[in-house]
């Protein structure tokens, strides 16, 4: 193999190649993806994301929360991404075509969040979580996110953004302070509560 | 080990009676103030990067430890993947390449200034993206967290430092063209264009939905196939069969391999999806590809071990530092690599993906195999750039021994930790707490052999920088293990 030219030529083709077949061809194949309605005249899906958790999903990234949190479910038979909860169908292709940055994951240290926001639906928890993982999941090898949280002086009455800390809980606000999340923890969490799995695809169905 | 013949070959190892061929010794003053530069650049990036691993597995154990937002796992674990893949990589690549690239073809190197410029600005701008990541401006994007706007400086100094491999090709005084410098020439072309159109298509001009996912994994397998890979695989080329004083068994396979290499290793990227949101037959086309990667891996393994074993000179392997790193790395190359072509088989990749499996996997690669190897490389390199022997044959050893025992732990505790984690969340029977406590003393033991390569790595930077210093003393003869 002397020849330059065919050494580059071969270069050249072998990457063009893959990245006809792998990239371009999936550019061409999505572009046609738009949100549906399930029945006629209903609410598109996906729906698109609010101010706020578009605000927290840049929290999320951040925090390098993708790297221990997939936003994925591998349809049954692959895994136990179903049998787990961790939604009602599979995610398929269009389920992402409104998200500006695609966050699937590749690593599970902790559980599927692509349905978090079915699963647990109450603010209070996810602060708790966030605050410490060991108050509403004990045993949890996830660190607590204390610098979404801010320390204030208690007002007449608690304000009512204030979290629960348990009153037993080492960093429980001393006497006269309270814990309330700060702009980024709220984001965080509406963004949290935004992932949703809960609608149909022409590609996958929810569980009936 | 010291029969006349073993000592004969041995004796290759000698930069001192390599320095008489005035040619060569033209050749390496030329390269001497690039790829030591480069090389200083790439042992302190692995020692920090390193030091950021150790940082990160902790975590994993102790989620308290330095807790702050700084370095909180997502961003530690980060910066510990930036710092080894383009601090420690791609800075010991440029080292290699321009070296290898000058000597085989027989070219001085002019203009030595210009890959240092491009060197001081890519190191520069990794420190930049680094801090970056540390106040939190990631973008998400595995393999390309740092802010978008570090890429058009990277791409211009790649281009700075890169193009010195292809001057030199092109300025070559031999006819004959070998297997190293194909690889080192490809490389060089793919990087740039892969780096280019990820940035564009993820980061600048965003793609649609999952297109952004493939094209990353695209990037992201292959900026490690098509650029760390054919490198490391150059210097292996080229360090086996010159201090073994053999040729390469077969030039013929070498030729299969380099162009299956080129089609297969191109398409394999879509098996980090398996079972994601992207279209199926795209997957079933990165299993094809990803299986039959193991075509060029056999042909080269094949090529590698008739050239080690015909030439019957054991001790040679085991006593030269160069020979036993290189050989390791070649090894745990085509280990990782038949291991990489099972895990993108459907049913082992269902238990595998969003495992410890995966991240084992990555190690091997990159570490068991690459970084063992550029080692090898470095063994050889420095000491006819510096015109001095290594100082202390103890360090090497110690350097040795950390980084396999290491490397190799750290795989095998990864590889059986991940199956049973992937086990574990398949079974849908214990909760992710549970999982995460039965996860413990396995994330101890990644720690300790993370640290034990660690050590190594200061070992080897601080074994480099002595050898560099002004008023290290000379050793006469080389520094090998035996003698």
């Amino acid at each position: 193999m002397k020849n330059l030219y065919l050494i580059y030529a071969g270069v050249f083709f072998t990457i063009a190649f893959s990245w006809g077949g792998l990239v371009l061809s999936s550019q061409i194949q999505q572009a046609g993806l738009v949100p549906v309605a399930s029945e006629e005249g209903g609410q598109l899906y996906p729906r698109k994301a609010s101010g706020y958790a578009i605000q927290g999903k840049l929290v999320y990234i951040s925090q390098g929360c993708n790297y221990c949190h997939s936003q994925q479910v591998r349809p049954a038979g692959m895994g136990g991404d179903i049998a787990r909860g961790w939604g009602q169908r599979s995610t398929v292709s269009r389920d992402y075509i409104l998200q500006d940055r695609v966050l699937l994951g590749t690593m599970r240290t902790g559980p599927d969040l692509a349905d978090i926001g079915g699963r647990q639906s109450s603010d209070d928890w996810h602060y708790l979580h966030l605050f410490d993982p060991q108050i509403t999941s004990p045993g949890s090898n996830m660190p607590s996110f204390r610098q979404l949280f801010a320390l204030r002086p208690l007002g007449a009455t608690p304000s009512k953004d204030a979290i629960h800390v348990p009153p037993t809980h080492a960093a429980a606000a001393p006497a006269g302070y309270e814990w309330v999340p700060s702009e980024r923890g709220r984001n965080l969490v509406a963004y949290l509560r935004s992932l949703r799995l809960d609608y149909n695809s022409p590609e996958a169905k929810l569980k009936e | 080990m010291s029969s006349p013949s073993v000592q004969n070959i041995l004796s290759r190892h000698n930069p001192l009676a390599e320095g008489n061929l005035s040619r060569v010794a033209q050749i390496d003053r030329s390269l001497r103030s690039p790829v030591v530069f480069f090389t200083v650049m790439a042992a302190l990036w692995l020692v920090i990067g390193s030091i950021f691993g150790v940082i990160s597995a902790i975590k994993l154990h102790v989620p308290e430890f330095l807790n702050i937002e700084a370095l909180t796992f997502g961003r530690s674990r980060t910066l510990h993947l930036n710092m080894v893949a383009y601090g420690w990589s791609f800075n010991a690549i440029f080292a290699v390449s321009i070296w290898l690239m000058h000597r085989l073809s027989r070219a001085e190197l002019r203009n030595g200034w210009v890959p240092i410029l491009g060197g001081i600005g890519w190191n520069l701008t990794l420190v930049y993206g680094m801090f970056a990541i540390a106040d939190g401006q990631m973008t998400g994007v595995e393999w390309l967290e740092m802010p978008r706007e570090v890429a058009p400086v990277l791409g211009l100094c790649f281009l700075l430092i890169g193009l010195w491999s292809v001057v030199a090709f092109s300025r070559r005084q031999t006819t004959h063209v070998y297997v190293s410098q194909w690889y080192i020439l490809a490389a060089m072309f793919w990087l740039p264009i892969l780096y280019l159109v990820a940035q564009m298509m993820i980061l600048w001009f965003p793609a649609r939905g999952t297109v952004q996912a493939i094209t990353n994994w695209w990037f992201g397998h292959n900026a490690i196939g098509l650029f760390l890979t054919p490198v490391g695989v150059a210097s292996m080329y080229y360090f086996i069969p010159k201090v073994l004083g053999r040729p390469i068994h077969s030039y013929y396979l070498s030729v299969v391999g380099f162009w299956t290499f080129a089609l297969f290793y191109n398409w394999a990227g879509i098996h980090h999806l398996l079972g994601g949101p992207v279209p199926v037959w795209l997957q079933s086309a990165g299993i094809v590809a990803s299986v039959m990667m193991v075509i060029p891996v056999l042909v080269t393994a094949i090529n590698f071990h008739y050239t080690t074993t015909s030439s019957q000179a054991w001790g040679v392997i085991w006593g030269s530092p160069t020979l036993r790193f290189t050989v390791f790395g070649a090894m745990n190359y085509t280990l990782s690599s038949f291991a990489g072509s099972l895990m993108a088989l459907r049913d082992v990749n269902a238990v595998t993906h969003f495992t410890n499996f995966t991240i084992g996997h990555a190690h091997h690669g990159m570490h068991a195999s690459l970084t063992m190897a550029l080692f090898g490389a470095f063994y050889f390199i420095l000491p006819r750039l510096a015109q001095r022997e290594w100082p202390s044959a103890a360090l090497i050893h110690l350097h040795f021994w950390l980084c396999a025992i290491g490397t190799i732990g750290y795989v095998v505790v990864m590889s059986i930790h991940g199956w049973m984690q992937g086990m574990q969340w398949n079974a849908a029977v214990m909760t992710p707490a549970q999982i995460a406590a039965a996860a413990e003393p396995w994330n101890y033991a990644r720690t300790i052999c993370g640290s034990l390569m660690t050590l190594g790595h200061i070992v080897f930077c601080v074994h480099v920088l002595w050898m560099l210093a002004p008023r290290a003393e000379k050793r006469q003869g080389p520094t090998l293990f035996a003698r």
